[in-house]
């Protein structure tokens, strides 16, 4: 399945992306990471720590549909794979966002924004891992495409 | 004025997501498949999330403390281990065979999208999974020393 070249939206949504994780260094000084965030919100230090991350997660869920609102239209979702790998693909980046220490958001954005070293390896190891892995599911074994 | 400012930072996050097309599996799983239908789209996004935040980051992190907390939270570690890579290399797999991370998912999570709360049980599963199998190990260790 094809999908339309949308380089002006990618960037202005990109922008938005980075101007989030400026403002959240700003106000409350923490790395915009989505997967930290989560684990934080959901397996939480103390109360203190946790409510500015469901703050953001609830946030995060008004996103669409203040888009929808800006846009007339809703993001458009199309998975091009069946469930279990939807389900298999969750589980293992759970696994392995929590080896890591982070995604794409934290050492995708904010890490290579401050030029982490861990960062750098962390996306370019987990860059090659995914176009392999899209490689391997569509073209060796001719999954979903 | 801190939880208004984690909600707003997760509302720009969320537009920024739904916009940008990391939300979307078909157009992610697209940028990773060079030798298909490649669709270059989601290098946009980085590019743009980067620059605002090397920038933002540059302004933010020269002042002497966040506006609502004493002290930014910036990681200190800088070696590079096993851990990191394997985790990011694992990371890389669930990616591309889901199509989500955890950023482009969980603002989804407002739609009701089915697809998207099967991915984010499995992604919250295995942070859980892996965080009491590192727990265990690491008591093991502790006693053995």
């Amino acid at each position: 399945m094809t999908t339309e070249f949308t380089p002006l939206a990618s960037l202005l949504g990109g922008s938005l992306i980075g101007v989030s994780a400026v403002l959240l260094m700003l106000s409350l000084g923490r790395i915009m990471g989505a997967t930290g965030i989560l684990a934080g919100a959901i397996f939480p230090h103390s109360r203190q720590d946790w409510s500015w991350r469901i703050a953001v997660l609830v946030g995060m869920f008004s996103g669409p549909w203040l888009y929808r609102l800006l846009s007339g239209s809703a993001p458009v979702i199309s998975v091009p794979v069946s469930s279990l790998m939807i389900i298999l693909g969750g589980f293992v980046v759970g696994i392995g966002v929590t080896l890591g220490s982070g995604c794409t958001s934290g050492h995708g954005v904010c890490g290579l924004a401050r030029l982490s070293q861990r960062s750098i390896v962390a996306v370019l190891v987990f860059m090659i891992s995914t176009i392999f892995t899209v490689f391997v599911t569509r073209h060796l074994l001719g999954m979903g495409a | 004025m801190k939880l208004l400012v984690a909600y707003l930072v997760g509302l720009i996050f969320g537009v920024g997501i739904s916009m940008s097309g990391m939300a979307n599996p078909a157009k992610v799983l697209n940028f990773f498949d060079l030798a298909g239908s490649w669709d270059p789209s989601l290098a946009f996004v980085m590019g743009g999330a980067v620059v605002v935040t090397f920038f933002g980051y540059r302004w933010v992190l020269s002042r002497s403390k966040p506006l609502y907390e004493i002290s930014f939270a910036l990681p200190t570690r800088s070696d590079i281990d096993l851990k990191l890579v394997s985790g990011s290399l694992i990371f890389g797999i669930g990616w591309g065979l889901a199509g989500f991370c955890p950023g482009g998912a969980l603002p989804v999570l407002g739609t009701g999208n089915r697809t998207v709360m099967l991915f984010v049980a499995a992604l919250i599963s295995g942070i859980y999974l892996t965080r009491k199998l590192e727990g265990v190990i690491a008591d093991r260790v502790t006693r053995a020393t």
